[in-house]
Formats: structure tokens, C-alpha cells, sequence
């Protein structure tokens, strides 16, 4: 269990670090946020990897709000870009 | 028993996890938003339910498991909608569609012809 959450957490990683190049190179507004969701999709997924490693349920309530403040915020932004323009 | 149930567990977070390294790569390989909606979203709502439920079968209460399958069933929900948001403001901010994302339908019909609900 262990290897295969180490090689988990290595995509995730990797994951991550796509994501936030595209949040630099993003060409509009709509590519960050498609970004930083992902990003958070990356999180969450993230500490699913540690609940399933360690057997803990500690975090699991972070998931809950992590997977959610991830939705509020991007339709949040996205009603931002109808107004601001991309 | 849980030896089974740890593997099957196994297999499935570093499945989960590389669906989510491939909605990495998809963020890159495509041309534009719209496109690149699609690699941000599928691939990695999939991927995420994956590791929730390997992390479902290796949970040790009942809590943590209903936890689990809760965020698995909210990203279904959520994630489409979201990205259907970020569309459609994106495409009415004017972001500017590559060719390589296809025909724009949107713009031959007029906006009313739409809305009519004949």
C-alpha cells in the first residue's frame, strides 16, 4: 500500500505543477480558474491518497470543504468574468 | 481478505492519480479554454471518485466512508456545472476560440432564436 500511494503521491505532484504552470501561462482569466480548479481537484485528491495511506480520517472533513470552496469559488469568478471580460 | 481489499484499494488511488497527472497534461495539449475545460474536468472528477473510493475501502469507521462517497457524489454534481459557468462567461467575455477547437455554432444562430421557445 504504501509503495503505491508513494507513486500516487509522485502524479499528484506532477499534477500540481501543470496546473500551476498553466495558472502562470494562462492566456485568459478563464485558463487561470480552469487552473486553480483542477489545482484544488489536485488537493483534494491529495489528501484522499493520505487518508488511504495512514488508515486516519482526521482530514476528511477538509475534503468536504476543499472540494466545495473549490466550486463556490470558481462560479464565483466565473460570474467576475462575465463582467470584467476575460 | 484485506489483502485483497488493500491492493484493489491500491490500484485504484494510483489510478486515480494518474487520471489526474493526464487532466494535467490535457490542461497543455489543448488550444483553448473550451478545449482545455474538458481535460480540467473529466479526467479529473474521474479520477478523484477513484482515490475517494480507494480511500473508501481502507477507511476504518463508517463516518469517514460516508465522508468519502459524499465528496465523490458532490464532485459529480459540481464539477460540470462549474465548468459549464466558466464556459459560458468565458465565451461571452469574448475569449477567442483556436480553429483547432471546431465550428462556432453559437454564432450563426441569432441570440433570439435561441430563447424562443417555439
Amino acid at each position: 500500500m504504501i509503495p503505491a500511494t508513494n507513486l500516487a503521491f509522485a502524479a499528484l505532484g506532477l499534477a500540481a505543477l501543470l496546473c500551476l504552470l498553466r495558472l502562470v501561462r494562462g492566456d485568459s482569466l478563464a485558463d487561470r480558474i480552469v487552473a486553480v480548479d483542477s489545482l484544488v481537484l489536485v488537493v483534494v485528491a491529495g489528501i484522499g491518497v493520505h487518508a488511504a495511506r495512514t488508515g486516519d480520517d482526521v482530514y476528511l472533513d477538509v475534503l468536504v470543504v476543499a472540494a466545495l470552496l473549490g466550486f463556490v469559488g470558481t462560479t464565483t469568478v466565473a460570474r467576475f468574468i462575465e463582467r470584467r471580460g476575460a | 481478505m484485506t489483502g485483497v481489499v488493500d491492493t484493489v484499494a491500491g490500484v485504484l488511488v494510483v489510478a486515480g492519480s494518474l487520471l489526474a497527472l493526464l487532466a494535467g497534461v490535457g490542461l497543455h495539449r489543448f488550444g483553448d479554454v473550451f478545449t482545455r475545460m474538458h481535460a480540467a474536468t473529466k479526467p479529473a472528477t474521474l479520477g478523484l471518485v477513484f482515490v475517494l473510493v480507494g480511500a473508501a475501502l481502507r477507511a476504518s469507521e463508517e463516518g469517514a466512508v460516508m465522508k468519502l462517497l459524499l465528496v465523490a457524489a458532490l464532485q459529480f454534481v459540481t464539477a460540470p456545472s462549474g465548468a459549464h459557468m466558466v464556459g459560458r462567461a468565458a465565451y461571452r467575455a469574448g475569449v477567442p476560440l483556436r480553429i483547432s477547437s471546431g465550428v462556432e455554432e453559437l454564432r450563426r444562430r441569432p441570440a433570439a432564436e435561441d430563447d424562443a421557445t417555439t
